[in-house]
């Protein structure tokens, strides 16, 4: 319950962050949240074997996708 | 072992708080990193390392470990990465008014 609330704090950063590097870091905020919240939603169900494998897929996805987009700024320079 | 296990996620609870008011709270970029890389990885050992020790031994709580082990080496990566574009592209660090 108190991770939700912590998602809606990064996503008010996430929408109003004036430059785009605010974008990025409150992405990586909400994926770290997301990650957590996946095996305590495994704690619940009493599923968690199912639960880390998807949390470990999705923090790949996350160093990729944030690597991706911050060496694309790097090169191109801030709009 | 129960007790131990509430201890560390009400204290993992507390940083990932801190982190969250710090993210909302401080003035610029460069001092926002220190929140979210910093305080968030602490508070995400902290929870994690509750929920293992709530599991007990077992294939599921070394998996924990594993992600929390992921988690540790690329919370750091992309905040560092982050501020390097960040300065590279020219932003200036917040300095507090002297008017």
């Amino acid at each position: 319950m108190t991770l939700a609330i912590l998602l809606a704090v990064y996503l008010y950063r996430v929408l109003r962050g004036p430059t785009i590097f605010d974008r990025v870091l409150g992405l990586n905020g909400i994926s770290t949240k997301a990650i957590i919240l996946l095996i305590v939603i495994g704690l619940y169900f009493e599923r968690v074997d199912m639960f880390v494998d998807i949390s470990t897929g999705y923090a790949l996805l996350n160093l990729v996708g944030a690597l991706a987009v911050t060496k694309y700024l790097e090169q191109k320079g801030v709009p | 072992m129960n007790i131990l296990s509430t201890v560390f996620i009400i204290a993992g609870l507390f940083f990932l708080i801190v982190a969250a008011i710090g993210v909302v709270r401080l003035p610029d970029v460069f001092s926002r990193a220190h929140a979210v890389s910093l305080t968030d990885s602490l508070g995400a050992f902290l929870m994690l390392v509750g929920i293992a020790l709530h599991e007990g031994f077992g294939l599921n709580s070394l998996k924990i470990l594993v992600v929390l082990a992921l988690l540790y080496i690329l919370n750091p990566v992309i905040a560092h990465a982050t501020i390097r574009a960040a300065l590279r592209a020219g932003l200036k660090p917040w300095k507090k008014e002297t008017s």
